[in-house]
């Protein structure tokens, strides 16, 4: 097992193959960097930086057309709670990031590529089997204590993300009862079709607090696992069939 | 004569009193962080006092903004007599909605349990780090301020 580590985008990008596929596994590093280029706020010279700057729609890129796109469609479909517009300025990076997992992991694929999985930030897409010739083993970690896992959860060929926080930022209130505070929720893991969907759901779904889990638990084809800062964890309907 | 020197007296004393005020005011300002934002004025140190064996000065020290992919996470690190008894969210990402109407009584679908630690071998393991590792580059960058 080659396990291959580089920090692009502000955060560690894992890619473990079973086989030695290093021309691919550069290639595919290669694409974070580029996109990290292209999407990184961070960065002045990026294109996302220029728009914000007020670089002319006529400018810019088809790539980043479809992205705002995708995050227009994303916050439809997730009534508003999934939005890139912050103070005034543009920031698609919450959902480039699951989208560029998905490409780079698209693009091993088609380099012949089998046995392997991306983790970026704690979201992962697999395809194939281990060097052990089992489905990839992935532990939901502990949002307590990092160093433990809570679940063991395995679904080649889908993607994982846990969207979530172990500080308590804020508080979340209910508005009928603002007397009365109640528990928050510290992290939400979703299992998706593949990353790209995963992630961009995770992220909407933990916006909207406890019912994040029920937005998951309706959505086909996605299945969820909350955890709460009393450490209850609440499974959407079908979650158990990944679990190990 | 006598007029004349009590009121030279009292102009003295006013512009003694008015200098020795805005010197006052200016040297409070400068242990303030340049960003320090409206809503958190009321949390300004209000003593000033030497290094500490902490090697951490007193007052409210704002760290650089850092990303946690979903947005930015900022904080202000307070330190009384050199140490950490506050840390106050600058910026957080906007990831929650604070006026979601909750039904507390819902999801009689969904299971529930108490977590648990799980000791299978894995591969791999997702979780929400992007927070918790901007919160510590911007409180470390807060801190490098207070030992400055």
């Amino acid at each position: 097992m080659k396990q291959h580590i580089e920090h692009i985008m502000g955060m560690p990008i894992n890619i473990t193959t079973v086989h030695d596929n290093q021309a691919a596994v550069k290639e595919a590093f290669e694409y974070f960097r580029a996109i990290d280029n292209q999407y990184s706020t961070y960065k002045p010279d990026s294109e996302i930086s220029k728009i914000n700057n007020g670089l002319p729609k006529d400018a810019w890129s088809e790539s980043m057309k479809l992205i705002f796109d995708l995050c227009e469609q994303t916050k439809e479909q997730t009534n508003g709670y999934f939005d890139i517009k912050r103070n005034g300025k543009i920031d698609p990076s919450g959902l480039v990031k699951g989208w560029s997992i998905k490409k780079a992991a698209d693009l091993l694929l088609s380099k012949g590529v089998k046995d392997f999985y991306i983790e970026a930030g704690g979201d992962i897409q697999s395809y194939g089997l281990n060097h052990k010739k089992q489905a990839w083993r992935f532990g939901i970690r502990n949002p307590f204590n990092r160093n433990e896992n809570v679940k063991i959860i395995s679904a080649p060929g889908y993607g994982i993300a846990t969207s979530g926080t172990y500080i308590r930022g804020q508080h979340i209130y209910n508005p009928f009862k603002p007397a009365q505070s109640i528990t928050d929720i510290v992290s939400l893991t979703v299992i998706g079709p593949d990353i790209y969907g995963a992630d961009r759901f995770a992220t909407a779904a933990f916006a909207m607090g406890r019912e994040g889990i029920r937005f998951i638990d309706g959505l086909a084809g996605f299945e969820g696992y909350l955890i709460d800062s009393d450490g209850i964890a609440t499974s959407s309907q079908g979650f158990k069939e990944y679990v190990i | 004569m006598k007029k004349v020197a009590i009121s030279l007296l009292t102009i003295a004393s006013f512009i003694f009193y008015s200098w020795h005020a805005r010197n006052e005011q200016s040297n409070a300002r400068a242990t303030l962080p340049t960003t320090l934002p409206a809503q958190n004025s009321s949390s300004s140190p209000t003593t000033v006092q030497p290094m500490m064996s902490s090697g951490l000065k007193d007052g409210t020290f704002t760290g650089t903004p850092a990303d946690a992919v979903y947005g930015n996470i900022q904080v202000q690190a307070v330190i009384s007599s050199g140490k950490i008894v506050d840390v106050v969210f600058v910026s957080y990402p906007n990831d929650r909605n604070t006026s979601i109407q909750i039904n507390q009584q819902a999801m009689p679908l969904l299971k529930q349990e108490a977590i648990q630690a799980q000791s299978a071998s894995i591969d791999g393991v997702t979780g929400a780090t992007d927070s918790s590792q901007a919160f510590i580059q911007s409180l470390s960058s807060a801190l490098q301020q207070a030992k400055a």
